[in-house]
């Protein structure tokens, strides 16, 4: 259980240490942009923007509270740990690496992301994963409306219930949630949740922190797989004359 | 994008410090709306001596004063203040009675507020600049709200800029893009209502003035509201007896709302919070699509309607 806070916990004695009250972001990128240091410390972040986006190294950042928009956007390879809720567009187009939101994330969490992990372990709001591209999202608690919206690759799981327009002209991303789930979006369907789909499932609930879960085969038993219906992959000639 | 911030003070304690915690919260708005700004103020009496009246106007002439004084004879107390492009006229009257004679006394000015516990003020330029135009650092009082806009429905002038006051003590601020206020417009003109703008969200704040005067509270106003505008918007209506927030069906303006015991506040991005008193307590969430959440403000003074 939490085995990557610990390990960050354990890196970051040596860690820098920037104060955003005294300090400004661009510094703080500017620096993550090219490290001197392989973990990071981040304080007062009192939900300022862009807090540690573009990092492409392996670095490990923690927050120690609230960011703006776009916290850890286009992330690559970096460990980034927020202590507190994040605003829009956490880990946007994230490519890989890995970013952890304590509490809530807002909109669009995840969005286009193509490579890596976010983890959300309070809830997500409206549009999760939204065009997601290739990441994994697991969110302990809900996600909001419009999730999943044109999702092409990668997966979602949601431990929690899901609003709704779930997965609407969603393309190849696969989505787990364990709780309820309003009116799906156009072209979502429930799926059937075979041998290969608990494995992965499993496997993500473990990386995000939940083993105990990952291994409960009644836990696993309450989730259910959602993806593309495939009916709205290409122009269907019947509707032409409507155009 | 424009931003908003509101403060619902619950605890009497700290009303002296409502100007100084909004110009706190104004700052995380700025770069959301460096175009224009306004503000409205709820419960400072040295603004609104208790048993005045305050009428807002834009475009005053210099000798409103005594324009108005002549045509109110028998009324006591009468003060003009200059705050910006906002002119301020007090009096120990009615809000009706002052606001009919300023648009008497003063046709081309325009009434942009008028209150019997609140003063609206708006203006063009840098937000920072226009607080202190109006003097909000030093504001006292129960309740108050700020908009800072990027202008896309309408010019950017004072007229343009938020908050929409129509209706004793109503103010209403936006963030978004009305699609269909034009029709609505057309169907308030028909029952009465005149328009100084060409901004869409003035026809929202007309049109929630029109419900509470048919009877609805702030609440059933904004449901009804949504139900009949299409387009973009996160809203924060206030009265004199409490605040609202509404946002569309698909919620992309965002919005953040933290209740703590001391005071509701709510603001575009959560830094516009991050500094109030106690935050690290609140209860902070993200209002949800097509819902309405309402706060009443308790033990409201007798006798004021709105």
């Amino acid at each position: 259980m939490e085995t990557e806070t610990m390990e960050l916990e354990a890196t970051s004695t040596g860690a820098r240490v920037f104060d955003l009250a005294d300090t400004d972001v661009r510094e703080l990128n500017s620096e993550l942009h090219a490290p001197s240091a392989r973990s990071y410390v981040v304080q007062n972040p009192r939900g300022a923007h862009a807090v540690a986006a573009g990092v492409h190294d392996d670095v490990e950042v923690r927050i120690e509270g609230d960011v703006g928009y776009f916290c850890a956007g286009m992330n690559q390879r970096g460990h980034i740990t927020i202590e507190g809720s994040a605003g829009p567009g956490v880990a946007e187009n994230m490519m890989s690496g890995s970013v952890r939101v304590k509490d809530d994330a807002s909109q669009s969490a995840g969005a286009t992301a193509h490579g890596g992990l976010l983890v959300i372990e309070g809830n997500a709001s409206t549009r999760c994963g939204i065009s997601l591209k290739g990441a994994d999202i697991v969110v302990h608690g809900n996600i909001g409306a419009m999730s999943a919206f044109m999702a092409q690759a990668g997966r979602i799981v949601v431990c929690g219930n899901a609003a709704d327009g779930l997965g609407d002209s969603i393309y190849e991303a696969r989505i787990y949630i364990r709780g309820t789930v309003g009116e799906l979006g156009a072209d979502c369907i429930e799926k059937e949740m075979r041998d290969e789909h608990r494995a992965e499932l499993a496997e993500l609930l473990r990386e995000s922190g939940k083993a105990a879960e990952a291994d409960d085969d009644a836990y696993l038993d309450g989730f259910r797989r959602y993806g593309s219906g495939r009916t709205l992959y290409h122009f269907n000639s019947d509707q032409s004359g409507s155009y | 994008m424009c931003g908003i911030i509101g403060l619902h003070l619950r605890d009497p304690e700290l009303q002296d410090r409502l100007g100084s915690l909004m110009t706190t919260m104004l700052q995380g708005i700025i770069v959301r709306g460096p175009d224009s700004a306004g503000v409205a103020l709820y419960g400072d009496t040295t603004r609104v001596p208790d048993g005045h009246a305050a009428v807002s106007v834009l475009h005053a002439p210099d000798d409103l004063a005594e324009a108005v004084a002549a045509r109110l004879p028998d009324v006591q107390g009468l003060r003009v203040e200059r705050a910006g492009e906002t002119t301020v006229i007090t009096a120990a009257t009615d809000p009706d009675q002052l606001a009919k004679a300023v648009e008497a006394a003063a046709p081309e000015a325009m009434v942009i507020g008028q209150g019997d516990d609140s003063v609206v003020y708006k203006g063009v330029g840098h937000p920072l600049e226009l607080a202190e135009d109006f003097r909000l650092a030093e504001a006292t009082g129960w309740q108050g709200v700020a908009h800072t806009r990027m202008a896309t429905e309408s010019a950017i002038n004072a007229e343009g800029s938020h908050p929409y006051a129509a209706g004793t003590g109503l103010s209403l601020v936006h963030n978004g893009s009305f699609s269909n206020y034009a029709s609505i417009r057309r169907e308030l003109e028909f029952e009465g209502a005149t328009f100084d703008s060409h901004n869409d969200t003035e026809v929202a704040a007309r049109f929630v003035s029109a419900r509470l005067d048919a009877g609805d509270d702030l609440e059933a106003a904004l449901v009804a509201l949504a139900e009949r505008f299409d387009g973009f918007f996160t809203l924060l209506v206030t009265t004199n007896k409490g605040f609202a927030v509404a946002r569309d069906e698909i919620a992309c303006k965002p919005a953040i709302i933290a209740e703590h015991p001391r005071w509701v506040a709510m603001a575009s991005e959560f830094q516009a919070l991050a500094h109030l008193p106690g935050i690290d307590e609140a209860h902070v969430f993200e209002p949800e699509p097509g819902k309405v959440y309402a706060w009443k403000r308790e033990g409201v003074m007798t006798g004021a309607d709105r």
